[in-house]
């Protein structure tokens, strides 16, 4: 979803502290308005910091409750290594995908001279479509594109394309992304929209006026302005598709050995035979969804000190 | 030789027409404004100009050529809008050589070009900011930079003052002028900010619903306004309910004036005459042979001005004086006698 | 400006939309043939016989409805105190309202379970009762970013702080200031993220599957094991509660105090006047 006020990752380091590092003549009353916050600090305490740091520190542990490297390094082992490669692999076709389709469908919905009816309805539609994740999505693809699917049938009975004899499966790599994207696709027009938005009509005037055709002007002048915001949602779409689990999992019936789902049986029973592994594994999730989070963050700060 | 003609030009969106019959001749060289409230229809005159909007009928010529229907790119016009719009992801010496990178222009000449053109604006030393570094002042020069750095045929400034502060907008205003007549560049300025419109320009069109209401010399507009529009919209303006006693005296405000210059007026038939506030004063100056009683109903001091609102005949009449150290205020109450030359007495049309 | 027909845009939008739709209509139109030769909402009718169904969405929806308490209890006096009195705490709670959007639910599940196990000084998922009050904050915890942002946009757009100011000046105590100034102000705010948490929380499946609760999700997951065409009835009725939920969402957010929900309605001033 959109983010309207991206706290930037540093600033994660002015922790709240007991005593403010201001002069030390403030009044005392003022220390006290830090209590306000305790409900949520509490809460975030409990079920957010907690639970990450114990599976961290997990992480960094050997099973004897040694601390060493051992297991995050066990993830390079060929089977996790396996996984963490389809999990990327998936995510940033799936996002690569995403963003290109969605950024040419909000380009031709905001800027291509369609009526704004047909702009309100995609919109109204991506808004429900990006949230149409998980198990029901899977049962619709299933239903569409699965072997008895109703497109399945139709490419067969009626055009003659077996989509399956000719080596689709729903159930394989590019079916799941396909799947992917019917949430992905709405997210990205969603989350573009205001940087298509931010591009100002004079600025495709004044290239014009300077002699440039559309062309040149969407090559110079709209592209390299929409860069940071098409490469941040990249990464949130990335992200949003790395962490996605119960669409994989309805559709595969947990077969797919991606990184959520391998967690997930590894919770479920202790399939790695090492609990500290599942750490790990998590841990390493955490890393690459931070990392793109944050990368996003950071573009996102630049694209919006243009569009003022 | 009318170096940008526009002909009966009409424009319409859907059903309604905002241009209507404009015709224009442009001298090469001259500054040209177009001044109006805002509706008027002055800004779809520039961008027909420029090129971003077409006539539903009528022709446009820049040097003889007619360009119509030449697309923007390639009219040779430089743009300045209202909101800057200088490219965000460019420094402003991207900015500048953007026209002459589209036009393909060696590298040595763009570098030798760009350096000229940030001099006239004297921002040499802001080459490498991005827009979003600086002031909206500075942004405006750029953009003014940028639009001239290909040599255009014509500049078009639509409204390039009015996103600024007072201050710099009166800076900048000179620096248009004087950077226009350096060039020599045909230059056609839209304002609704009519001293903008009267400092800066050669001629003034007051447009009003879509139509030329009067074209003329900032004198002209303002000394001699032809249609009770301008004469409204242009300056402040006391205006009496008058009466034509023969052909060359009028009526009005209890007195016979006698004016030999308005030779034309039909006796017995009503009008109206106006008063600018500056041409009146409470005491006689020289040259002052007219005069009417009044009282004081109250006064303002504004600087470098008093303004007094004088009750005379029943009617507020606004008068403006010059301030001094040793003026006072004009005490409320009192008995004034407001004073004027006959010159001075604009007799307006009685149609709008 | 050209006003030729946009072409390449309409062709963009209309495999845009057939990307969207043919799924849907290809579900619905499964979701009809359950009955052998003939097109019948058999499918629907099986789904909403079975009393489990009935037993898992009445779970779900409890806690999804004591997760959109528990989350306006936490979060708005949060977002009011920073607004008002600490602004400077403003990055850190930010963040962390944002933070799991990073965590995915699965490694946050991954955490509760260990921490709050048999071992643990607070073993909440050794009784029924804690293990569904783990439930519920797992649902509060994935619906505060979008709970925290929806409800301080709409502070942002009422200037909480002025207006805090404005009524204690007029000698209102704080409690009134709240209850009577700031609430009704945000109400729509706060319905708006209620109506995204419950869409969120209602068919949620990992937090729900790996804490073993009788809920909406591991039923859905279990019916597409067992049956063929009652998951796309199941589909079909999902994106129709999420498509509901997210006009519901969007009405409240762009509504403004005072306004009537239903646009069509005449505002009130309006027909006060013409009477």
């Amino acid at each position: 979803m959109i983010h309207t006020a991206p706290p930037s990752i540093s600033q994660s380091e002015t922790v709240p502290q007991a005593t403010p590092p201001t002069p030390p003549r403030k009044p005392a009353r003022r220390n006290l308005s830090w209590l306000g916050l305790v409900p949520f600090l509490g809460f975030a305490l409990l079920f957010l910091i907690l639970p990450v740091f114990y599976l961290v520190n997990g992480a960094f542990q050997t099973p004897d409750g040694r601390y060493s490297f051992e297991t995050m390094l066990s993830l390079s082992a060929p089977e996790i290594a396996g996984s963490y490669g389809l999990s990327l692999r998936l995510s940033f076709a799936s996002a690569a995908m995403g963003t290109v389709f969605g950024l040419i469908l909000g380009y031709a919905l905001l800027l291509g001279g369609l009526p704004s009816w047909v702009r309100r309805a995609f919109m109204t539609f991506s808004g429900v479509a990006s949230n149409f994740a998980g198990v029901p999505l899977a049962f619709a693809f299933i239903a569409t594109l699965g072997r008895l699917g109703l497109v399945t049938l139709v490419l067969r009975d009626v055009l003659g394309i077996n989509i399956y004899a000719a080596g689709f499966s729903l159930f394989s790599f590019w079916g799941l992304t396909l799947t992917y994207l019917y949430f992905q696709l709405p997210l990205m027009v969603l989350m573009i929209t205001p940087a298509l938005e931010g591009l100002r009509p004079e600025w495709r005037e004044a290239a014009e006026s300077l002699g440039a055709s559309r062309m040149q002007y969407v090559a110079r002048v709209a592209l390299p302005l929409l860069a940071p915001s098409v490469l941040g949602c990249f990464l949130l779409l990335f992200a949003n598709a790395f962490g996605t689990l119960a669409t994989i999992y309805a559709l595969t019936s947990a077969n797919y050995p991606v990184v959520p789902i391998v967690l997930f049986q590894q919770i479920r029973g202790n399939v790695l035979y090492n609990p500290n592994l599942g750490y790990a594994l998590a841990v390493g999730m955490i890393l690459i969804m931070g990392l793109s989070n944050t990368l996003y963050f950071i573009l996102r700060r630049r694209a919006e000190r243009w569009q003022k | 030789m009318s170096f940008l003609t526009l002909k009966n030009i009409t424009k319409s969106f859907g059903p309604n027409t905002v241009v209507r019959d404009f015709d224009l001749n442009v001298a090469s060289g001259e500054f040209v404004s177009f001044l109006g409230p805002s509706g008027c229809g002055k800004t779809t005159v520039l961008r027909m100009i420029a090129g971003f909007e077409t006539p539903s009928s009528g022709s446009i010529h820049v040097g003889g050529m007619d360009v119509t229907a030449l697309p923007a790119s390639r009219r040779k016009i430089g743009m300045v809008f209202q909101a800057y719009a200088l490219f965000p992801n460019m420094s402003v010496r991207d900015n500048v050589a953007f026209g002459l990178k589209i036009a393909g222009m060696p590298r040595a000449e763009i570098d030798t070009r760009v350096a000229e053109m940030l001099d006239l604006i004297s921002l040499g030393s802001l080459a490498d900011r991005y827009p979003y570094q600086m002031s909206g002042g500075q942004q405006q020069r750029v953009a003014l930079a940028r639009a001239l750095a290909p040599r255009p045929n014509l500049l078009l400034l639509d409204e390039p003052l009015s996103a600024l502060d007072a201050q710099i907008r009166t800076s900048l205003r000179d620096d248009i002028r004087r950077i226009q007549q350096e060039l020599g560049i045909t230059t056609v300025f839209v304002t609704h900010d009519q001293e903008e419109a009267l400092s800066i320009s050669d001629r003034v069109v007051v447009m009003h619903k879509g139509r030329a209401d009067q074209i003329g010399t900032p004198a002209q507009i303002y000394n001699r306004p032809t249609t009770r529009f301008v004469a409204d919209f242009v300056g402040k303006l006391n205006t009496f309910e008058a009466r034509v006693e023969s052909p060359q005296s009028i009526f009005f405000a209890g007195q016979n004036i006698h004016d030999p210059r308005h030779t034309d007026l039909t006796p017995g038939a009503p009008i109206t005459v106006a008063l600018r506030p500056e041409a009146l004063s409470l005491r006689p100056r020289p040259g002052d042979d007219l005069s009417l009683p009044g009282r004081v109903l109250h006064s303002t001091f504004l600087g470098s001005v008093i303004r007094a609102q004088i009750d005379v005949a029943g009617q507020q009449v606004s008068v403006d004086m010059f301030n001094r150290a040793d003026a006072t205020l004009p005490v409320a109450g009192d008995m004034a006698e407001v004073w004027f030359t006959r010159g001075d007495v604009l007799v307006l049309p009685s149609v709008m | 400006m050209s006003r030729r027909f946009p072409l390449l845009s309409t062709l963009i939008a209309l495999a845009g939309a057939a990307f969207f739709i043919v799924p849907l209509i290809a579900t619905f139109n499964f979701s009809l043939r359950m009955k052998r030769g003939e097109l019948s909402f058999e499918a629907y009718r099986s789904v909403f016989d079975s009393d489990v169904f009935l037993g898992v969405l009445g779970f779900s929806a409890t806690a999804s409805l004591m997760a959109i308490l528990m989350g306006v209890l936490i979060v708005v006096p949060t977002a009011y105190w920073v607004r008002l009195r600490v602004p400077r705490a403003r990055p850190v709670i930010e963040f962390l309202s944002l933070m799991p959007l990073i965590i995915p639910p699965v490694v946050l599940v991954f955490g509760y379970v260990r921490l709050y196990g048999s071992s643990s000084i607070l073993p909440l998922t050794m009784t029924e009762a804690g293990t569904n009050v783990l439930l519920v904050i797992g649902y509060v915890v994935l619906s505060v970013p979008y709970m925290y942002r929806a409800v301080d946009n709409g502070m942002a757009a009422i200037d909480i702080a002025t207006l805090t100011e404005a009524a204690e000046s007029l000698g209102a105590s704080r409690l009134r200031t709240i209850v009577f100034v700031i609430f009704p102000n945000i109400r729509s705010a706060i319905v708006s993220g209620a109506f995204l948490t419950f869409s969120i929380s209602l068919g949620e499946f990992v937090i729900t599957s790996l804490l073993n609760r009788p809920a909406f999700g591991p039923y859905l997951v279990q019916m597409g094991q067992d049956f063929a065409y009652q998951p796309a009835a199941l589909a079909i009725m999902a994106f129709a509660f999420t498509w509901i939920c997210m006009v519901l969402m969007e009405a409240f957010a762009t509504r403004k105090p005072g306004q009537r929900l239903l646009q069509w309605r005449a505002p009130r001033s309006v027909t006060k006047a013409k009477s």
